[in-house]
Formats: structure tokens, sequence, C-alpha cells
């Protein structure tokens, strides 16, 4: 059993959880992920890592309630348990291996679209820690739904712009007119971009810098049933060739994601979660046979 | 005893078919005493006894028959444990009719003795009878590393708790068995009623079992040999990754490998509606490919409510699958299109599969593996309506532990390069096994591997 030693709740569906797993603290590293399941019954979900701590043994994990499995994850609360915990799983972000010499003279531009602000944290802490630049966008809805922004202000300082859809809190409008801004406007320049977030941010992310000849590494976050190179639940076409996400990724070449096929895929499930999540929110009261 | 005919063999009990292809209960329901005292007074006790030639782990077939005939069944419970431990598993899944029964006498002239429903027979009053075999070794006070607990690992991991070390069997699942428990349906191999009590077996033998560890991520086998202590490692990790026909439309959604389809449905019990992991099957299912795992996806699909059509590019004679597989899967009511190969899965603009386009297929000449070479009928493409793809078509190696040790050899199919005999690998101390080395092939040929290395490892740690 994996102890909750922390939890808090974010938004009003998102929660941020530390939690007691000593093996996965011990070697995870930026740009991993974790399986969680909840009890005995419950489905195995990839989470990605949002902070660690190697010396407590612990790992923060924030998630969003999607289907019943998050939802379940989202009423446990400090004291509680997961029945599992397993991970590091996927490689680490590039940068960690990279000569930290030839690291230094690049500039990181980050983009993180709502609760992809998670994954996003360790990759600009760690890359803080080691003297490399960067810019950071945080994109969301609007004020509420932003998360993060403590954590994210004490790395970024300076270089963290946050904007909302609907113009409720800092700049307006999508990560993407951030971009432009920061780089046509201010002529910002930037070595590699780092894009996590929904799908179909990442997609027009992808499509902007595309243009602007920055290349881009996106983290994909598709079905996946063991986590760990078994199920090939989790494949997506990287440059015309069958990938892994599990094993290959969960980092990609952004230019070479065939983002529209892997867009239809998460959907897979959907019915059938949504079932699922009513039964679990208010009983067996629905009877009928039409869904 | 009644009057039995020496050269057929006993009958065993099975669910009837009709009702079978609705439940996930188990389909053999095995012999019961009569039946076995039976079947075994047709074992001859041959002085040279072929059939333990046939068994990769070699277990002394005929004294454990021997016993049975006595009525001592504890007493051939003894007998197979010294050389297997799973054998209730074992008498399940072993491919008997090219191993052991394949080398019985008694084949020369009529059927060959059931040796895997005896042994099952044996294993199963074991059980219920709470007869366990007892070992009292002489602590070596040597720690063993196993990664995997499959049958590789679950048979050296027993091998060397019997000979007096202190084993650690470390597994990247929530739960013990790997593919006795992910990969294998209830139906065939009972989880809770046979897998389970096989592997508590292996931990009363003083095996500690840890689950969520994922070896080669949390800790690197260096790690393992270096910090914590461990003496040797035995590497029986399994198969990994599913392969994929490379046609257009395989990201189709409702296309599934066979082990996300049958992880599913095993592992994470998607067929019970107490457990939460979804899974989607169609009303009509196709499987692409002929061997076990494609038996197992097929008759899971079947019992899920969906009319089942195997594709196998080649005919009958060539499928890879137990005979008995086969023969039960036809019974069941699945369709065989053999001799026909898919070329195309076809979606609606949803991205749903619709179809698959197939084309009918002719045996040539021989290839490389001895077996007539399919090709193409021109013209010939058909296709076929359904909703659910499924592709057992094998696996390639999982790269995890291979890319994270040092100095550790792998072929040119990215398998663990491991000595035939010893399971030696290039590093010192590493031993490898089973699926990991050999690439996707059955339970027993896994055992028998786990136990060559528990022997090799037993004499490497006593040369040190």
């Amino acid at each position: 059993m994996f102890e909750i030693v922390e939890a808090q709740m974010l938004t009003d569906n998102i929660k941020r959880l530390v939690v007691k797993a000593e093996n996965v603290a011990h070697a995870c590293k930026p740009g991993q992920f974790l399986m969680v399941r909840t009890d005995e019954n419950g489905e195995r979900i990839a989470l990605t890592i949002c902070d660690y701590d190697r010396k407590q043994g612990t790992v923060t994990l924030v998630l969003q309630a999607i289907g019943v499995s998050t939802k379940k994850m989202l009423d446990l609360g400090k004291g509680d348990c997961f029945a599992d915990v397993v991970g590091p799983l996927g490689r680490e972000s590039e940068f960690v291996n990279e000569d930290i010499n030839e690291l230094k003279k690049k500039r990181y531009l980050f983009v993180a679209g709502g609760v992809g602000t998670a994954p996003v944290y360790p990759q600009v802490k760690w890359l803080k820690e080691h003297g490399v630049d960067f810019d950071v966008i945080v994109g969301t809805k609007s004020h509420d739904t932003l998360i993060l922004e403590k954590e994210m202000e004490e790395v970024a300082g300076e270089h963290l712009f946050i904007t909302t859809d609907d113009g409720s809190y800092k700049r307006h409008g999508m990560v993407t007119t951030v971009i432009e801004d920061l780089v046509k406007n201010e002529g910002r320049k930037y070595d590699v971009c780092v894009a996590i977030g929904p799908m179909i941010m990442m997609k027009f992310v992808v499509k902007l810098t595309k243009e602007l000849g920055l290349p881009t590494i996106v983290s994909m976050n598709p079905i996946m049933v063991d986590g760990t190179g078994m199920c090939g639940a989790c494949r997506i076409m990287v440059g015309g060739e069958v990938k892994f996400a599990c094993v290959d990724g969960p980092e990609f070449d952004g230019f070479l994601v065939d983002f529209d096929q892997a867009m239809k895929r998460m959907a897979l499930y959907k019915t059938e979660e949504g079932r699922k999540l009513l039964e679990y929110t208010e009983g067996k009261t629905h009877k009928g046979n039409c869904c | 005893m009644s009057d039995i005919d020496v050269k057929v063999r006993i009958p065993v009990r099975e669910q009837d078919p009709k009702k079978r292809a609705e439940n996930f209960d188990e389909v053999c329901l095995g012999y019961n005493e009569e039946e076995a005292l039976n079947e075994a007074s047709r074992c001859l006790n041959c002085k040279k006894p072929f059939c333990v030639e046939g068994c990769p782990v070699g277990i002394n077939i005929p004294g454990f028959i021997e016993k049975i005939k006595e009525h001592d069944f504890a007493g051939a419970s003894e007998v197979i444990a010294s050389d297997s431990a799973l054998p209730a598993v074992c008498g399940r899944v072993c491919p008997q009719e090219s191993q052991c029964e394949g080398k019985c006498v008694r084949g020369k002239m009529g059927d060959p003795v059931s040796i895997g429903k005896l042994e099952r027979f044996v294993a199963d009053w074991a059980r219920e009878n709470n007869v366990k075999p007892s070992f009292t070794p002489e602590k070596k006070n040597k720690k063993v590393a196993v990664i995997g607990s499959g049958p590789a690992g679950l048979t050296c991991a027993g091998d060397l708790a019997k000979k007096g070390y202190d084993v650690t069997v470390f597994e990247a699942l929530h739960k013990a068995g790997g593919v006795l428990v992910y990969g294998i349906p209830e139906f065939r191999l009972p989880k809770d009623a046979v897998v389970q009590p096989e592997i508590d077996n292996v931990k009363e033998l003083g095996v500690e079992i840890r689950t969520d560890y994922i070896i080669g991520k949390s800790f690197t086998i260096d790690e393992l040999l270096d910090d914590q202590g461990f003496d040797a490692v035995f590497i029986g990790s399994g198969a990994g990754l599913p392969m994929f026909m490379g046609i257009p439309g395989e990201q189709a959604l409702g296309v599934y490998s066979a082990n996300e389809f049958l992880t599913r449905n095993n592992l994470m019990k998607a067929y019970r509606s107490d457990y939460d992991t979804p899974i989607n099957c169609g009303k009509k299912t196709v499987v692409v490919g002929g061997g076990n795992v494609a038996m197992d996806a097929a008759r899971t699909a079947l019992r899920l409510g969906s009319e089942v059509h195997v594709v196998y590019r080649r005919s009958e004679k060539e499928l890879p699958a137990r005979a008995e597989e086969v023969h039960h899967a036809k019974e069941e009511g699945i369709i065989f299109d053999l001799l026909t190969n898919p070329k195309e899965i076809l979606s609606d603009d949803e991205g749903n599969v619709t179809g698959i386009r197939v084309i009918r297929m002719e045996l040539g000449e021989p290839d490389e593996s001895g077996r007539r070479r399919p090709v193409e009928v021109q013209g010939s493409e058909f296709e076929i309506e359904c909703d659910t793809v499924i592709m057992a078509l094998g696996t390639s190696p999982n790269p995890l532990i291979s890319s994270t040790t040092k100095g550790l050899e792998v072929n040119r199919k990215k398998c663990i390069v491991a000595d035939d005999e010893t399971g030696a690998t290039s590093r010192e101390g590493v031993f490898a096994g089973g699926d990991a080395v050999t690439g996707a092939a059955t339970v027993i040929l896994a055992m028998g591997a786990g136990k060559n290395a528990a022997k090799s490892i037993d004499e490497y740690l006593m040369s040190k």
C-alpha cells in the first residue's frame, strides 16, 4: 500500500497528492510517469510526475477527474492509500542526459496547457537548478482553473507568462498567441520548445512552431493498460512508424506525431467510461440499454 | 476397476460447448479418481521412458504414474514436486502432444497415455487435500534476485529456495504470475483456484515476491548487485511489445493487440462488472493469427458475446496452436477463415473499424521454417464485415532491462543472449531464460530455462 501524505484540491476537479513511493522517488527524472491503481478492483492509470523528494521517498501527482478511476482518486485524502504505485516509467526528458555545457548554450520555451502544467514543472525546476535559460507559458481556461502558479513562479520568476482563454487573469488568449508575441513581437529566440497539455493544444502549438522553425517536443498521454511495454494500447504513429508511448516515449518529436489519429484513439472508451462514471456518482439508476 | 480398451485413452469430462461459450468457468473438468486410476493403468512403465525425454523439466513421469496406480496420490505429488513447481498449471497448459505424450510408446498403437491430465489430477488432489511438498534445505546465506514472476522466474526461484538460497522475486505488475495471470484466460487456467495456490507454494519455500517493482527503472540490475547485496540475478522478464502487421488501418478504433485484449480481461478482469477496467468487444470480431494466444483471444471475445472469425494465412495443418485449443475453439463455434490474409482494416469517418479486407492464399514451396510458404491468389480479395480486430502476431522483446544494463548482450531480434544449457549471459552473475531470451514460446519451455538457470546459478555461487 502506498500512503497519501498530503492532499489538496487545486481547482474543483484537480487535486494534488503527495504519495509515499520510495521505489519511484529513488529513480524518477523529469519527463517520466507512473502507474497508479486505487484499489483491488481499480484500473491502472498513467499519471505524470509533478515533483519528487528522494530523501522523503515521496512523489507529487496532480490529477484531474475524467473517468470513474480518476474520480475515485480525487475522493482520496491524507492518510488514505493507493493499492499500487509503480514507476518511474517511460524515458526521461532528453535534456537530462545532454552535455551540461552544451545545454547551457540553449534556451528553452515551455508551453503548458491546463493539467499539463504539472509535468512541465519538474522540467523547469531541473533546468533552473542546472542554470539553463527558459521561458514558460502557462495557458488555462480561466483564473479558477489555473494550477501551480506559486510553484511555477518560484522557479520561473519573470520568465513565467500566464494566459487565460477568457481573459479573467493575466494575458488574454491561447498559448499560441503568447508564443507569437514572444517570438515575433519581442524577438525572443529559442532553441527548443516543450509543449505539454491537451492533445489539441499540442497540435496547434506544433503547427505554429513548425512555421517558426522551432523544434518542439511533446508529451503524449494515450490510453495505457500495463504501462510497462506489454499491451500496445498506447501505440501512436510518429513519423509513419508505430511507437509505444510507455517505452519509446512519452516525449516525442512534435513535428512527427500524428495528432489527429492520436485524438481519435483517445475517444475509444468514452461511452463506457461515461457510463461507469455515472454509475459511480449516481448509483445504478440508469436501466435503459441505450448507451 | 472396469474393463478398458488399453489402446484408447479415458476421455476427460468437459463443460458443454454451448454452455461454456457463455461463461468464463474452466472448460476441462479433469479426471476423477476412478478415471485417473484407469488411465494410469495404461502406462507401460517403460524401462527407457521416452516421455521423460520429452519433458522440458524432466519430470519422472512413470514414477508418478506408478504412485497413482498404488493409490498413493501424495506420493505422486511428491515425485512431481521434485521437478516442477507448477504442476496444476502444466497439467493444463503444456503442449503435451508434442512433448511427453508425443513420445509415449502407447501412442504407436493407439492413444498415448494422458500424462497431462494425470499430472493435473495429482496436482488438484494435492491442493484440495492440502498436501504440500516439504523441503528443509540448509541455508546458504546468499541472495539471488529473480526478475519476473512468470513461469521461468517462479521455477528458478522455487528451485533456488529448495537449494537454500534467499530468493527475492521482483514483479513489475501488481500481481504475481506473469503470463499465467495476464495472458492465459480463466477458462483455461483458473486464477484464484489454480494459479494463486501454486504461487503460494513457491512463497512457502521461503521466496519473497515484491510486486510493483520495475527492474530497469526503479532499480537497475547493477544496483541489485552492487548496492542491494544480491549475489546473482536471473532475468525472466518475459515477452514484450505486441507486433502489428504494418497494414493500413491498424490505428483504427477497435483494433487491439491480443496482449491488450487479454490483459484487460485476465489481469484487470474487465469481463466482471465489479472491476473498473473497460473492454470494448463488438458484435463481430476478427482475430488475426493462429497460435495459442490467437485461440485465447478468440475464445475470450466469443464469451464476451461476439461472433468470432480466426483469420490465418496458412492451412489448418500449420496452425501453431495446440490441437486441443483449436478443437475447443471449433466446438464453441469459432469460425476459421484459413488460407486468408489481411490487406487492410477498414473504418468509418470517426475511425471505428467497419471491416477487414483480406486475400485468399495458397501454399507454395516450403520456406526456412519447413512449412509451405503461403502465397497470395491474385484477384481473390474480399471483405469481412466486423467491428473488432485483434492482432495475435507475436511479440518483440521488452527493452526496459536490456537498455538499462550495461554489457548485457542482445541479439539481432533484441532478445537477451543466454547460453542454452546454463542461461549464463554476457554479464557475470547474471542469468536469463524464458521468453526474454527465446521470444514468445510456451510456459513449460520457460520453466525448463528457469530450472536450468537455477542449477547453474547454484554452481556459480558454490564455486565463488
